[in-house]
Formats: structure tokens, C-alpha cells, sequence
């Protein structure tokens, strides 16, 4: 980049082509001495291994021997046609898919209710703070309460038994049926909160006299909600969920801390797969192989983040 | 009158009907956490099940207090974390201003790839980290670990930090450089004060990343004394045939400085989260 092009075009407007040659390249770079943190940080700790990354994954027995050799897609195509891959990867789908709808949702109630002005502030303040707990704690937190009340012994059973739904000790995160369903319903119950929170800072800022004027029109209340308050949502809830199916997919520690990918594959997820081929099996190649193809879906999602969050300047 | 009165009546109810079951199924979990830290591990699976249960004391906390290696959890999270909070902030704000008060080439590009680089996948990046660190000597640091993290930190930061200071005039700072400050003065002496909410809104946020991570702090130290909470609460599951007790004290004291910080700024967090990401 020419530093003459960079004139400063913020300075105060008047004289900047007549200042010294030196005065100007100073400020040009003024923002980069900004950034520069910054773009080394991002250069050195994302740039270079990314590259790294995808380096490995061209090549076979990497890491644990000195002599690795090139192998091109080698690895690509053993995983792609890999059964468990494609198990993880239907696996992730599905968990994303029934999260990101139900964090909406969920999301989306809490958030009308809290909004309601039904309820005093105090009253909303205080269900605030019990609403977003489960976002509070940290995912490690999470996987070992839900185990705690998961256990055959717990007191999920013991409630669901007293009401009959159940009988017996239930092994809900060993049962290959249900094990899949039980970290979807946790990852749900620990993910909601950024909706709501985003989706109420949402509904406050949508102007009263819209619903006013909609009312004077005589709109009940579903039909406001249809033409005021989702519209006005529409493009929050977007980015929302674009993040949340970018972040969701990720979702390794509380997969890894539940159920570890069982049983029988049941919960294997891109992340927990590839995690266990490189520091289980120690197949690093082939574990930055798969690596790069969880990149590649996700920066595709990002590509749509990206459009989504311009559309809203 | 009477129909609308009765309406009101009805929509009261609903809410309360609402919050009462979402904040059953939010709090109940989080409550069963506390309840069960101070039963007698004995009791923890006791069936009926009662919230509280005989003997119930502060014995798992005490037994937490007194074992210097899970106090030293504590002590390398809240290093850890406090430590990269600093950090991303004092870099985010300054390429936050760079993003919001100036043009320069290359502007656009940098900007798409602070938003995208959010959405890189840490398993990616874990296998040549892994490596990196080996290389760099950082591996098993508290540096290794606290670079680590800045990376997943900053790009939210950042775009936070350039969404509010947008939200505020450049005439404040544009008056302190008339009046002769340098453009480092004006960020720092003007800008940022009046950016307090912002500021610490993302901060809450970076120190939540930071205590909760979970991938590289397990991958990237290997000894116990370099361990932070969320891995000490995963050894504890591995050791003494589950104590559950002292599991869900650990789980406590481990909430306890994101619920505390959440309480005592959620005015300033949402009040953030509006200037960052809704109008954006």
C-alpha cells in the first residue's frame, strides 16, 4: 500500500497538501500504529497457523516423526469418505440445527416477557438475572451439573419417576437413543441467554409510537407482533442465529465433558472427531485435515455473517 | 371498562405464569449446584430428594480452602483472565479508534477479517498451537495461554469497541486535538472516559471468555500447577471417586465472580451489547 494515497482524509480538511512530505507520512501511519498490536497479534497467532494448518494436512505423519512427506489430498479424501466423519458431521447438524431454533425461540419468549410492562422493574431485573444464569456458567461448570443431574440416581429421575414419565434409573447420556437429544436440551438451556439479551436490548429500542399507531389502526396484539415486532427483530435474530450456528458447531468442552462422542458415536461432533484423532490416535495429519474442512464450512457461514451484518449498516 | 380490566387481569397472570416456569427451568438447575455443595456427599443422591438435607454444612468449601492445589485453580484463572482483559482492552481500544476515526488503505480488508476471524474454529487452530507454543517455549505458561486467548477476545473487542466509540461524536475528540493533544491524548484523556460502558461491557465479556475457557487450557499446559478452574473441576471428576459435593463447591466458587460482575453491571452490559450489536 503507496503512502502517498494515504493522505489523511480525516484531518481538519484545510492545507494537507500543503504540508511537508514528512508531516504527511507520519500521519498515514498514524491508524497503523494502532492496529499494529493488533495485526501482529492476528498475524502471528492466526495467519501463520492456519497456514501451518493447512501445511499439515498435506502431508502424512506430522508432529510425531521428523520426516513427513507430501502427500496432497491424501488426507482430504480418507476423511471425507471416513463413515465416523460423516457421522460427526450429521451428528453437528442436527445439534446445531435444533439449538440454534430452540436458543431463538426460547430467546425470543423470555425476552417478551421481560419486556412486558405487565411486571414492575424490579420484578423484570430479578427474573433478568435468573434467566441469563445458565450463560454465566462456565461450560465445564455445566457438563458436570448436568451429570450430576442426569445421574441414574439424580434428581432428574427421581422427579420424572414421581411423576411417571419414567421408570426407574435412566442412564440418559449412556442411552445411544437419547444421548444426542440430552446434550442438545443442555446445550440449549446453556445457550438461550444471548438471544434473550440481544433480542431485549432489540425490543427496547423499537419506538412505542409504532405500536401506538397500530393500535389507534386497530391491530390486536398478535397482528403488532407480526408487523411491528418481528419485522423490527429481523435483522438482530439474523446475525444472532448466523452466530450462534457458527458458535454451536464449535461446541467442544461440553460434548467432550458429557458424553465424549458416545456412546457409540451417538454424540460425535466435527470437534470431539477431530480432537480424538490428533490427541488420541495421534493421527495429527489426518486431524488437520479435518481441521481445514471445519474451517472452510465456517468461513462460509462468517461470508454470510459478514453480508448480514453490511445489510444492517 | 369491566373487559378490559378482566384482559389486564389475564395478561398479568400470563406473565407471571411465564416467568415463574422459565425461571424454573433456568434456576432450578443452578440452585440444585448450591443446594448439593453443602450436602454431605452421602446425601447428594439421597432419594427422596430435599433441597436441603440433614448435615448440611461448609464442609466441601472448607475442604477447597485447605487444598492448596485447588486454590492455586483459582489463583491461575483469575491471573489468566484478568491479565488478557487488560490487554484486549488497551489494544482493542486503540484499534477500535484507529477503525472509527480514520481512513486508510486497506481499511475494508482489515475490517472483514476481524469479523470473520470470530468464526474461526478453535480446533483449528489448537493443532498448530500446539506446535507453536512447543516452539515459542510458551507451552504450559501463563503468556502461552494469555496470547492464546487474546486471539478469541480481541476481534469481539474490537468490533464492540468501534461500534460505540462510532456512537459518539467526533467533535469530542477533534476539540481536544484543536486545542493541541495528539491524537494519542485525545483517545486516552477523552475519549475513553467517556467510554466507560462500552469499555466495561467488553471487558465483562473478555474476562467471561477467559474464565470459562476450556479447548487450549486443557491442551496447551500439562502440570497441575498451571491448571485453571474449568480443568481443576474435570480433575476432581478423575480423582477420589466423585465427590460430588466438593465438585459443586468448586462449580460455585467458580461462578461466582461471572454472576457478581453480571449483577453489578448488567446496567452497563446491555446498555454495551445495544451500542455493539444492535446498532452496530
Amino acid at each position: 500500500m503507496s503512502v502517498s494515497e494515504a493522505a489523511p482524509v480525516q484531518d481538519n480538511g484545510a492545507g494537507t497538501r500543503t504540508l511537508p512530505l514528512g508531516t504527511r507520512v507520519t500521519r498515514a501511519l498514524v491508524p497503523f500504529a494502532y492496529l499494529s498490536p493488533t495485526v501482529t497479534l492476528l498475524l502471528v497467532l492466526m495467519v501463520v497457523p492456519i497456514i501451518i494448518v493447512i501445511g499439515y494436512s498435506l502431508q502424512d505423519a506430522v508432529i510425531t516423526t521428523k520426516q513427513s512427506h507430501f502427500v496432497g489430498l491424501e488426507n482430504y479424501i480418507d476423511i471425507l469418505t471416513s463413515a465416523k466423519f460423516r457421522t460427526a458431521l450429521g451428528n453437528t447438524i442436527v445439534f446445531v440445527v435444533v439449538s440454534v431454533v430452540a436458543h431463538m425461540l426460547i430467546g425470543l419468549g423470555f425476552a417478551l416477557l421481560l419486556n412486558s410492562d405487565a411486571v414492575s422493574n424490579v420484578t423484570q431485573a430479578v427474573f433478568r438475572t435468573i434467566f441469563v444464569l445458565p450463560w454465566l456458567l462456565t461450560v465445564a461448570i455445566i457438563a458436570i451439573l448436568w451429570r450430576l443431574l442426569l445421574n441414574p440416581n439424580g434428581v432428574v429421575n427421581a422427579l420424572l419417576s414421581a411423576l411417571g414419565v419414567v421408570s426407574g434409573q435412566h442412564e440418559w447420556l449412556a442411552d445411544p437413543d437419547l444421548a444426542l437429544a440430552v446434550v442438545t436440551f443442555i446445550n440449549i438451556w446453556s445457550g438461550y441467554p444471548f438471544f434473550m439479551i440481544s433480542i431485549l436490548a432489540g425490543l427496547q429500542g423499537i419506538p412505542r409510537d409504532l405500536y401506538e399507531a397500530a393500535e389507534v389502526d386497530g391491530a390486536g396484539v398478535l397482528r403488532r407482533f407480526w408487523s411491528i415486532t418481528i419485522p423490527q427483530l429481523r435483522p438482530i435474530i439474523i446475525s444472532m442465529a448466523l452466530l450462534d450456528v457458527i458458535w454451536t458447531s464449535q461446541q467442544f468442552a461440553l460434548i467432550w465433558m458429557t458424553t465424549g462422542g458416545g456412546p457409540l458415536n451417538k454424540t460425535e461432533m466435527l470437534s470431539t472427531f477431530t480432537y480424538k484423532m490428533a490427541f488420541s490416535e495421534y493421527d495429527f495429519a489426518g486431524a488437520s485435515a479435518s481441521a481445514v474442512i471445519i474451517l472452510v464450512l465456517s468461513m462460509v457461514l462468517a461470508f454470510f455473517y459478514v453480508r448480514s451484518q453490511k445489510a444492517r449498516d | 371498562m369491566r373487559a378490559k380490566q378482566r384482559r389486564r387481569l389475564l395478561h398479568v397472570t400470563a406473565v407471571w405464569v411465564g416467568l415463574v416456569l422459565g425461571g424454573c427451568f433456568a434456576g432450578l438447575p443452578v440452585l440444585w449446584m448450591l443446594v448439593s455443595s453443602f450436602k454431605p456427599n452421602a446425601r447428594i443422591f439421597a432419594t427422596p430428594p430435599r433441597i436441603i438435607e440433614e448435615d448440611s454444612s461448609f464442609a466441601a468449601y472448607l475442604s477447597i480452602f485447605h487444598d492448596p492445589e485447588k486454590i492455586r485453580f483459582f489463583v491461575n484463572s483469575y491471573l489468566v483472565a484478568l491479565t488478557v482483559t487488560a490487554l484486549t482492552l488497551v489494544v482493542g481500544i486503540m484499534a477500535g479508534y484507529a477503525f472509527s476515526r480514520f481512513e486508510f488503505p486497506g481499511k475494508r480488508v482489515l475490517n472483514v477479517i476481524v469479523i470473520s476471524v470470530q468464526a474461526v474454529p478453535p480446533i483449528t487452530l489448537l493443532i498448530p498451537f500446539f506446535g507453536l507454543m512447543v516452539t515459542l517455549r510458551l507451552y504450559n505458561t501463563y503468556q502461552g495461554l494469555i496470547l492464546t486467548y487474546m486471539v478469541f477476545t480481541l476481534p469481539y473487542a474490537i468490533i464492540m469497541l468501534t461500534g460505540y466509540f462510532n456512537t459518539l461524536p467526533r467533535e469530542l475528540d477533534e476539540a481536544a486535538k484543536v486545542d493541541g493533544t495528539s491524537t494519542f491524548g485525545a483517545l486516552w484523556k477523552v475519549l475513553v472516559p467517556i467510554s466507560v460502558p462500552g469499555i466495561v461491557s467488553v471487558g465483562i465479556y473478555t474476562f467471561m471468555i477467559a474464565w470459562n475457557e476450556y479447548l487450549f487450557a486443557l491442551t496447551l499446559t500439562r502440570t497441575n500447577n498451571m491448571r485453571t478452574v474449568p480443568i481443576g473441576i474435570q480433575l476432581l471428576m478423575g480423582q477420589h471417586s466423585y465427590e460430588w459435593n466438593e465438585m459443586m463447591a468448586m462449580s460455585v466458587l467458580g461462578s461466582i465472580p461471572v454472576v457478581v460482575l453480571f449483577i453489578f453491571f448488567q446496567r452497563y452490559f446491555i446498555g454495551g451489547m445495544t451500542a455493539g450489536s444492535v446498532k452496530n
